[in-house]
């Protein structure tokens, strides 16, 4: 059976995608474990460049479908493309990122295959399983929370070829090598296919994402707990004045206090701070998820029970929307 | 213009309260309680918006246990024509992907069609798969994370969607299949009178219920009253859409749960701060001692 893990390598208007790359330096340890071969796969309109920045994170070899007609990410050809390479080579393992491209493509090339794929994956492991009596050697765990948060499941996928994931960007980390690996480009031709135009993109806009809490060194966070929109602001307030920046549970951005760009948590983003204060958060297994490896942890919340205090350093038991103004208040003092 | 919906009755995994975890850490479904999923009805709201626009048809379907005829009912109180239960023994466990081979296969029993409508994910398991597994299945485009529909034409569809860090308009042939984004629409409110008309609408199974100990009420005769009052939940099962057993429920589905753990909590080594200035003060001059702040 082959051993090989695959990375999907995301890329828009040929910049790489971050997550492509925490996943390749996932993947490289994971290859290690089943002694197989990290590979990447690149598709896009000139990428070569691209497809040799992935041998900087470990991988042997990088799969390369470079054409004009791929420049963008279109649902059909690269769910195509990525279909037939799985069928011919059956690696071991394929992970993507959890981004609008990768939610879209991934199951599309999973129901074709009949793999198993498990979204939004915390933690990956390579182990040896007992399931129903047989054992199974070197399966992937694919490790997330679920139910709402109250329960962590790992799941498996014993009786197929290829094992998918999708993880989220932040949640593994990025570990480039001193020195890139002599990794090998293998070109594999396009070949259009009259279906591949059936969606036509018009017009596509983006923006920089000016949002990058993943390098911030402290980040003030509301919850629910905040109570309103207007009482949000506190959070501002108390970020701008440590140096900080602001982020929210995904409760507070159900609420419309804050903008989904700013969560952190399973389905948002992973953030490893100095300093990270949970103000008015319960901590939902999905937020400590994305969370839990801060330095330092500061929790506010009214409930002596709630989760968050599990793994804060510190704690305190009150109205986030009264401790906050102090904090500030006697914080001024001091810098006075 | 015909739009088949499909919607999920789904656990309210926001509302998960003490009762609900069992003592092995395990969740009771039993207690929990069933909601329409929220994505899925802006997914009707779209399909009933091109309806009220040109005219035709709207079909929603979903996959589930008896109950979740209760979703199917508000869908019809909603404005749906017509609502579809696969339901089977057979189903149960299913992934997303023997998910998708089920609702794919209703789908093409269901005939002709021009949309196919969901909602992005469904808050038990926010995967967002069966939208897009059920598309490769029907041979289908997709569209993900629909925003808006901009424009229909006789055989082509426009659309804006997000991606990430901004937006794209696309253009699709038809038929597609487009999941939607919450912010997509506001669903409409249930009409009263559509309420009062199909709020006894039942499904294949609950009108089996009612003939129970009951001699004088044939099914088949029961099943053609509801028809002919326009109140019949179309009910499917495995062999009336002549599914392969193996591709179905837990028999299909790649994917198997191999551990559940609770979310244990760790005791919490954490400091206490009292709740007033000198506790701010204390915890100040702690972060400037480690030089966080300052």
């Amino acid at each position: 059976m082959n051993k090989d893990v695959w990375v999907f390598i995301e890329q828009r208007n040929g910049k790489p995608a971050d997550v492509s790359f925490e996943l390749l330096s996932k993947g490289r340890k994971l290859a290690e474990n089943l002694h197989g071969e990290l590979k990447a796969v690149v598709i896009g309109s000139n990428v070569k460049p691209l497809a040799e920045e992935t041998f900087k994170f470990g991988a042997a070899e990088a799969l390369v479908i470079d054409n004009p007609a791929l420049e963008h990410f279109r649902t059909i050809p690269y769910s195509r493309i990525l279909t037939e390479l799985v069928e011919i080579h059956k690696p071991r393992i394929v992970l993507f990122g959890a981004t609008v491209i990768g939610r879209d493509l991934a199951p599309r090339v999973a129901s074709h295959t009949k793999s198993g794929l498990t979204a939004d994956c915390t933690d990956l492991q390579i182990s040896t399983v007992k399931y129903l009596k047989k054992d199974y050697e070197d399966l992937l765990l694919q490790i997330r929370p679920a139910f709402g948060g109250n329960i962590i499941a790992t799941i498996i996928t014993p009786d197929v070829e290829v094992q998918m994931a999708t993880v989220r960007e932040g949640v593994m980390r990025l570990e480039p090598l001193p020195s890139p690996v002599k990794g090998k480009i293998t070109n594999i031709p396009y070949l259009p296919n009259e279906l591949d135009e059936l969606i036509k993109i018009i017009e596509q806009h983006r923006q920089e994402n000016k949002v990058n809490l993943k390098a911030a060194s402290i980040i003030v966070s509301g919850g629910y707990g905040m109570g309103s929109k207007a009482n949000f602001k506190m959070i501002h307030d108390l970020a701008s004045l440590i140096g900080g920046d602001v982020a929210g549970s995904r409760a507070a951005v159900d609420a419309g206090f804050i903008t989904s760009d700013r969560q952190v948590g399973q389905t948002g983003v992973t953030v490893r701070p100095k300093l990270y204060i949970a103000c008015g958060i319960s901590g939902a297994i999905q937020h400590r998820a994305g969370m839990s490896e801060s330095n330092k942890i500061i929790a506010i919340n009214t409930d002596p029970d709630a989760p968050i205090f599990g793994i804060a350093h510190y704690g305190i038991v009150g109205d986030a929307t009264q401790i906050i103004p102090m904090f500030i208040n006697v914080f001024k003092q001091k810098l006075r | 213009m015909h739009s088949i919906v499909l919607v999920k009755q789904v656990p309210d995994t926001a509302n998960i309260s003490g009762q609900v975890m069992k003592e092995d850490g395990t969740v009771n479904r039993a207690k929990l309680p069933a909601i329409f999923n929220h994505e899925d009805r802006v997914a009707l709201e779209l399909a009933l918006q091109i309806k009220d626009k040109l005219g035709g048809k709207v079909t929603a379907i979903t996959m589930g246990p008896p109950r979740a005829s209760d979703v199917l009912r508000e869908c019809l109180f909603m404005g749906a024509d017509d609502a579809v239960l696969i339901s089977d023994r057979k189903f149960a466990g299913a992934d997303t992907l023997a998910t998708s081979y089920v609702l794919s296969e209703a789908i093409k029993h269901l005939g002709k069609y021009d949309f196919v409508f969901a909602g992005r994910q469904a808050i038990d398991g926010d995967t967002a798969q069966v939208g897009p597994q059920t598309a490769e299945k029907l041979g289908i485009p997709q569209i993900t994370y629909t925003e808006e529909i901009l424009e229909i034409k006789e055989n082509s569809v426009k659309i804006k969607r997000k991606i990430d860090g901004g937006y794209e308009i696309l253009e699709s042939a038809l038929p597609v299949l487009i999941t939607v984004v919450k912010d997509a629409s506001f669903p409409r409110p249930y009409k009263a009178k559509r309420i009062m008309a199909y709020k006894n609408a039942k499904t294949l199974i609950e009108l089996e219920k009612l003939t129970e100990g009951n001699s004088l009420l044939y099914i088949d005769q029961l099943k053609e009253e509801y028809q002919s009052k326009n109140l019949y939940i179309k009910t499917l099962t495995m062999d009336d859409l002549k599914l392969d057993e193996a591709r179905c429920g837990v028999h299909g589905s790649p994917t198997k749960v191999h551990k559940i753990e609770s979310v244990v909590l760790a005791g919490g080594n954490h400091e206490m701060i009292p709740p007033d200035k000198a506790g701010m003060s204390v915890l100040i001059d702690k972060l400037m001692e480690d030089h966080i702040l300052g």
